[in-house]
């Protein structure tokens, strides 16, 4: 997995709460059997309007997308952490993600990065005043700044060092070999197999 | 301090805990299925890694398979292509597959209880979001991303973070006509689609005590429109006379081990919630959305809300844009809502006692003309024990079309789809804008609604039927 330290991109503001999966990708796109290609299946329906944000040239070549609360909600498609990826887009910025989301996203490189719904506002504003607006997010300091905006970013340690280090969850959990065969030793007769 | 059902879940099942790590919890059972899993087979195959369980591994094919002509090649060829991928991967791996004709096919979350693969107290994880309906049992279930899919291939566990506890308590009893589903729409719109976020959820009380496990199975399914990736609901008799004699019910001995460690899976007296939220079953009516989020909704004797009634602003820019791309007026009363499909099935409402309850309202009644109605059973073997009660007669009597298991019109992923600006009364668990197909409509209903709503054309409750002839 790429690391991620920091990085500056343009902003895209997405003025819309509760953006779902189904959202970021319909189902329809999720018939692929390899992990590259869905940047078309970005956003599909909304791209569709030529007033949607993506569809602005000055947003187009955007990497840090500003959303607003309980993004990635519903489905539990990797697939749309994949299309955000494959998009270009680098992080995403909130005031609260769905569960599931934020823990794709993290296992994929990419960045969700909590912020106030106050400061996410303000970063609207300046993004829609001037569009190509570039805002730097800085995992290291946990901060983000769009011109003169300097926000707080929330991200939990594990997530961060993670993510720093671009390390790779199966990697680290074979580290443990021996637990999880002690685990399985203690297993009650019990339990439901699925193959007899 | 007592433990809550969830901890002492969660407890059982840890394989490492250290500081400042997530814990890596044991996982029992890992459910597959076509979609999410074709990265994750592919990932092990670059790494060389072998599947740890196969054993503890099932997979079905159901969101991309067609429900008509399912003995023919489906014809959408890249769904072909997901199909073949999946069996060449089970073969591969060694994974029990249950493919398309087979007569335990079906949708992943319907064929693990059917099969008595679903047990409480396990861990059961599945790459779709409504793996959450295996709680119903007391398991700990929740949905997992293709990464996490090939991590449980490759491991058997899942690096988790703690979650929050928040008990759901549904006292009193409900009034005839009111289901499982009217409480969790009521549910949602209460705590909103973000209000279960970064919790489990326990759903508790008397009304939910009296409750049949398909209609518990409804209930915990949707916790995750709620935010919440885990329901759960305590196991007792319900739930064991349930299990017993099942394919994969665990036998003698066994079955008494079973039952001993089971009947120990409650939260404690002296357990505390982090958060605790009343519904009163005695008030709920039949609930139906209006919006294009599952907590959009409201009961069905109410009328399309005016978005400047909201007193939060993105609750009003919110709504405004739903009642846009519903096409709807606020004013209108819900029950005049013209619908175009009906659609009866999917993991929220495709079990047998929903075919059964919506059966009953149709039966010796013809369906309106203006409306479509498709029925689809969730999984093979739930079509066969309809047709075994003829079900399927009713339904076809009634002008509804009788169809083969799977995901259906849930998602527009096969060829069950509404067309841009058709309106649907559904029984799934998602009106999300485009769901059932580009520009579709979709109301989200129980299937007494939904089957009500089929013979007024109308959205409708069985109340408001004249008698049948």
């Amino acid at each position: 997995m790429e690391k991620f330290i920091r990085h500056t991109g343009v902003g895209v503001p997405l003025r819309r709460s509760n953006v779902d999966t189904d959202q970021i990708i319909p189902a329809v796109y999720l018939k692929r059997v390899t992990r590259t290609g869905f940047e078309d299946g970005l956003f599909a329906a909304w791209r569709g309007d030529e007033t949607f944000v993506l569809n602005n040239p000055a947003f187009a070549a955007g990497s840090v997308l500003v959303a607003g609360p309980d993004f990635g909600t519903g489905s539990s498609r990797e697939h749309a952490v994949w299309a955000l990826k494959d998009y270009g887009f680098k992080a995403v910025l909130s005031s609260r993600f769905a569960d599931i989301f934020r823990g794709n996203s993290g296992k994929q490189g990419l960045l969700t990065g909590e912020l106030s719904q106050d400061d996410v506002e303000l970063i609207w504003k300046a993004l829609e005043n001037a569009p190509g607006t570039e805002v730097s997010v800085d995992l290291d300091q946990r901060v983000v700044t769009c011109g003169d905006i300097v926000a707080q970013l929330q991200v939990d340690d594990y997530t961060r060092w993670r993510l720093m280090e671009g390390l790779d969850d199966i990697g680290l959990t074979l580290r443990h070999p021996d637990a999880i065969d002690d685990f399985e030793a203690a297993r009650p007769s019990h339990k439901p197999r699925t193959l007899v | 301090m007592g433990q809550t059902l969830a901890e002492k879940v969660w407890d059982a099942h840890v394989v490492r805990r250290a500081e400042g790590e997530p814990d890596l919890l044991y996982i029992d059972l890992h459910l597959v299925h076509e979609v999410t899993s074709p990265q994750a087979f592919d990932g092990l195959r670059l790494a060389g890694r072998p599947v740890r369980r196969p054993d503890l591994t099932l997979a079905t094919e159901d969101h991309n398979t067609p429900t008509l002509d399912i003995d023919k090649p489906i014809a959408d060829l890249t769904s072909r292509t997901q199909i073949e991928t999946l069996r060449r991967n089970c073969q591969e791996f060694g994974v029990r597959l249950h493919s398309l004709g087979d007569a335990e096919q079906g949708i992943v979350h319907v064929v693990g209880p059917q099969l008595g693969l679903t047990q409480p107290g396990l861990t059961v994880v599945c790459g779709d979001s409504h793996t959450s309906t295996h709680g119903a049992f007391g398991a700990l279930a929740f949905g997992i991303g293709t990464s996490e899919v090939e991590h449980v291939l490759a491991t058997q566990t899942l690096p988790l973070r703690p979650f929050k506890t928040m008990a759901i308590n549904v006292e009193g009893t409900l009034k005839p006509g009111v289901t499982a589903k009217d409480i969790i729409l009521a549910v949602i719109a209460k705590i909103g689609t973000g209000g279960g976020q970064g919790y489990v959820l326990e759903y508790r009380g008397e009304a939910v005590r009296a409750l049949s496990m398909e209609a518990r199975m409804t209930i915990c399914n949707m916790s995750i429109e709620a935010g919440a990736r885990a329901g759960m609901i305590a196991p007792d008799d319900t739930t064991f006379a349930y299990i017993d004699g099942r394919p994969h019910a665990p036998q003698g001995k066994e079955w008494d081990a079973a039952l001993e460690y089971w009947r120990t899976l409650y939260t404690d007296d002296d357990a505390v919630f982090d958060a605790q939220v009343t519904i009163d079953a005695d008030a709920l009516e039949p609930f139906v959305t209006w919006g294009t989020n599952p907590g959009q909704g409201l009961p069905l004797s109410a009328s399309v809300p005016d978005p400047d009634s909201f007193a939060d602003e993105s609750e009003k820019a919110a709504a405004r844009r739903a009642l846009e791309y519903m096409a709807l007026e606020a004013g209108t009363p819900l029950r005049d809502i013209a619908v175009d499909t009906v659609f009866i099935g999917s993991c929220t409402n495709g079990r047998i006692e929903d075919l059964r309850a919506a059966a009953a309202v149709v039966k010796g009644r013809k369906k309106a003309d203006t409306v479509r109605v498709l029925v689809v059973p969730g999984s093979a073997r739930v079509r066969l024990q309809a047709e075994e009660e003829g079900l399927d007669e009713v339904f076809t009597a009634f002008g509804a079309e009788w169809r083969h298991a799977g995901c259906s019109m849930c998602l527009g992923m096969n060829p069950d789809q509404l067309a841009p600006g058709e309106r649907s009364a559904s029984t799934s668990n998602r009106n999300f804008e485009g769901r059932q197909g580009k520009g579709g409509r979709t109301h989200l209903v129980s299937p007494l609604v939904a089957a009500a709503t089929s013979v007024r054309g109308t959205l409708s409750s069985p109340a408001d039927l004249e008698p049948a002839s």
